[in-house]
């Protein structure tokens, strides 16, 4: 099943890639005399939206804004929470509790409400969602860094390298990090899914990506009024999404079974 | 009398790298004896013991021309039937008791859980058997016990516990893989001549797992010596130091000894040749 | 020459009401050269003792004195130049994910070393492993070989006391004797001074000259392992733990 999950993603990476060339239609093309062709239509496989521009060429392109969200939270999120978690775990003491305790002010903020908060101080666009989203990823991971490293801390062989005379900087970095990148990877594409939605979530509140840019979420909120009689110009960004979360979602339940048992076995 | 006769015992694990084969055509007899099965980690002997109890789950497989308990063959029982056996009829003790014993329940709720699984009793007799049963391990205060948790007791009294819990469906057979291998020196004497009082009071059989020689020596008294899966060699007990397996020898070699001191220690060279020769029979 | 005094050390954890001793006013020396033994049960402080002397106790009191230099609360590099330790479970002191190159080259780095890459090499013939064994990891190698790495990584830094945590409890009868007889090997060789730790009584008197018992945080008895042979040890608790392992 993983290896379903991988395979639509490498489509997906495959088609954002290729958008030039997949697209039948410029995006952003509007035919107000095509309005709301249904599926299968001449021309349009998955028919037309309001202002009457191709929705299978609306969604290659959108993809390509999908995979620039998600890519930038997974940096940004999982590399901040490590720094984080490792840094408060290995030093301990009140650099431990101030850190902890900032990380429990992030988590405490539903995913939205903060995102709706900094784009409201900040004013919307792609790069303020991807904030708004990474601020409250990140404290999950600071967690199970902090976790993992807690674990590792107390094991001989990083008494060993510490009786050498290695400084924490090293520890933490070469000897913490490594063992730690294993379950992040995992959290990391087990949280793919949320992350599209929110991305979604926050397109469709017009918070995210401005029209006429066909990021899938404002897609569908666009689609909104229609959903009755055209119901497509919904659905198929829609479908869209559902697919992209269930492959993250495959690829995660996969690569925890591989990654994970190695690890508890030591 | 014959307790217990295996013949021909394997016990294969197919792996993606080939056949691991942990215990290849053992074959011994038991009787109201004290017989240890000796050798080095990965020589099989565990898995010799949890074959009997057809404990080994797929993907191992456990192959033998027989394996009886008093007549009747335990390869062919259904795993129903194997839960009736295992506990009542032969039961296991094994190496760390922080390992066995559940964490979360009492001692006293372990042990009662264990009596009402063979017995059909309420629970005030099951109470009262569990508290002669700690009585007859030396516990001295079997009530406070009772009431305790695994974590509150020490390494001794953990095994100890293990003993009682095990022998309380007064079972025929009692395997002890490295019973005393986590325990101190002097706890260990403790452990021993309990069992060993146990063992002989009640007639029962005893397979004894063990990586220590000199302790099989004293305490048991035929002993199995394994090597890669198989028996190299079957001795009695008192004769263990006069053994003639190479393997054995070399054993016995690569000990320090306080009376015997040396500069160096004799260093095992093994010869293939003990891994291919086919094994050495225990049946008597 | 001594080379390493203890006097009077306490070591102990937690605070207050929660306080446990688990080292109580233990004192001896080591000569230049010798091997020391601690012997005595779980719990008796004697691998504490060793972790003491490290730095890796945070609570103690006493006087540790290395070659007639008192150590301070915080270890220098020095220190670290001069004492090293092997600890007791190979599956647990080598790092999971570096191989054997990784981690003496790091060592070696650490101890600031430029010659690196020959000195991998020389590091793992002393011990015993050939340059086949130079990359490979942890869960490629046995557990005797692992301590051989182990062993190789204490030696790097080219000390000249060798704290040995149990070094071969954790190992096979036979992978035990090989290890001791390299321990034998290389303190002749290199002139090493060892304080072992064991429970196992036969090894302490196959492995040094002089051992003290302990029980319960408080060293009983320090004796010769001549004495030990003999069975004339004094305290009672050594001549039970002598009854017992025989």
């Amino acid at each position: 099943m993983a290896m379903i999950g991988l395979w639509i993603l490498i489509l997906l990476v495959m088609i954002a890639v290729g958008a030039p060339l997949l697209a039948p239609h410029d995006p952003f093309a509007q035919e107000l005399g095509n309005r709301l062709q249904p599926l299968w239509s001449e021309g349009h496989i998955l028919g037309t939206d309001s202002l009457g521009r191709d929705l299978l060429s609306r969604l290659i392109y959108g993809s390509r804004i999908t995979l620039y969200i998600v890519g930038l939270v997974a940096l940004i999120a999982p590399i901040t929470g490590l720094l984080v978690g490792t840094v408060a775990g290995y030093v301990g003491g009140w650099t431990d509790q101030v850190l902890m305790r900032i990380t429990d002010i992030f988590l405490a903020f539903p995913r939205l409400v903060l995102a709706l908060a900094f784009v409201a101080a900040l004013g919307a666009g792609i790069e303020n969602a991807v904030l708004a989203i990474s601020l409250t990823a990140w404290p999950p991971y600071a967690r199970i860094a902090r976790a993992e490293t807690l674990t590792i801390r107390s094991s001989d062989y990083i008494s060993a390298i510490q009786l050498q005379g290695a400084g924490a900087m090293r520890i933490i970095t070469k000897h913490i990090w490594p063992l730690c990148i294993s379950s992040l990877i995992v959290r990391v594409t087990l949280d793919m899914a949320g992350i599209i939605l929110a991305a979604a979530g926050l397109g469709f509140l017009g918070l995210g990506a401005q029209p006429p840019s066909p990021e899938w979420g404002a897609m569908i909120s666009e689609g909104r009024r229609f959903i009755l009689d055209h119901w497509w110009v919904a659905a198929v960004p829609g479908m869209a999404i559902f697919t992209v979360s269930l492959a993250f979602n495959l690829l995660g339940d996969g690569l925890r079974d591989v990654l994970d048992p190695k690890d508890s076995e030591k | 009398m014959t307790l217990l006769d295996v013949e021909n015992l394997w016990v294969k694990f197919p792996s993606r790298q080939g056949v691991f084969e942990a215990v290849r055509g053992v074959s011994f007899t038991l009787g109201r004896e004290r017989l240890a099965i000796v050798g080095e980690s990965g020589s099989g002997k565990s898995m010799t013991g949890r074959a009997i109890l057809q404990l080994i789950r797929p993907p191992g497989i456990v192959t033998a021309d027989q394996v009886s308990l008093e007549g009747v063959n335990l390869m062919q029982k259904t795993e129903r039937e194997m839960r009736d056996v295992r506990g009542k009829r032969v039961s296991m003790v094994m190496q760390d008791p922080k390992f066995s014993l559940n964490p979360v329940m009492t001692i006293g709720q372990q042990i009662i859980e264990a009596y009402r699984l063979h017995n059909k009793a309420s629970k005030s007799i099951a109470y009262e058997k569990a508290l002669s049963m700690l009585e007859a391990v030396s516990i001295r205060d079997p009530k406070r016990v009772m009431r305790a948790y695994p974590h509150e007791m020490s390494g001794g009294m953990g095994q100890r516990i293990m003993i009682a819990m095990m022998l309380i469906p007064s079972p025929e057979i009692l395997i002890a893989d490295e019973p005393t291998s986590a325990l101190d020196v002097s706890v260990q004497r403790q452990v021993l001549s309990i069992i060993d009082t146990l063992v002989t009071d009640r007639g029962m059989g005893l397979i004894f797992i063990s990586h220590d020689l000199n302790l099989v020596a004293d305490f048991c008294d035929r002993v199995l010596i394994m090597y890669s899966g198989r028996i190299v060699e079957v001795c009695d007990a008192k004769n263990l130091h006069e053994a003639k397996h190479p393997y054995t020898r070399g054993l016995l070699n690569s000990l320090p000894r306080l009376n015997a001191p040396r500069k160096k220690l004799d260093v095992l060279s093994r010869d293939p040749a003990w891994s291919e020769a086919p094994s050495v029979s225990g049946r008597v | 020459m001594t080379m390493l005094t203890i006097e009077n050390l306490c070591v102990w954890f937690g605070g207050g009401r929660d306080r446990v001793d688990a080292v109580r006013q233990a004192s001896f020396n080591v000569k230049r050269g010798a091997s020391f033994g601690l012997v005595g049960e779980s719990g008796s402080g004697k691998s504490t003792i060793l972790r003491a002397i490290m730095g890796l106790a945070p609570n103690w009191s006493g006087r540790i004195s290395v070659d007639g230099q008192p150590v301070t609360k915080k270890r220098q590099k020095a220190f670290y130049k001069t004492v090293q330790m092997v600890f007791q479970d190979p599956y647990a002191s080598l790092h999971p994910r570096h191989s054997v190159d990784q981690v003496l080259s790091e060592t070696l780095h650490l101890q600031g070393f430029r010659n690196i890459d020959a000195r991998v090499v020389k590091l793992l013939d002393d011990v015993g492993l050939g340059g086949k064994f130079r990359f490979r990891y942890p869960h490629q190698l046995s557990g005797g070989q692992r301590q051989r790495v182990a062993i190789a990584r204490s030696l790097a830094a080219e000390p000249s006391i060798l704290l040995l945590d149990e070094p071969t409890s954790a190992l096979d009868v036979s992978v035990q004797a090989e290890i001791l007889n390299l321990l034998t090997d290389l303190r002749s060789e290199q002139n090493l001074t060892y304080v072992m730790v064991s429970h196992d009584l036969s090894v302490v008197g196959h492995m040094c000259e002089q051992l003290a018992v302990m029980k319960d945080g408080e060293i009983v008895e320090i004796m010769d392992v001549e004495t030990l042979r003999n069975a004339q040890a004094r305290h009672s608790y050594s001549r039970e733990l002598l009854a017992a392992s025989i």
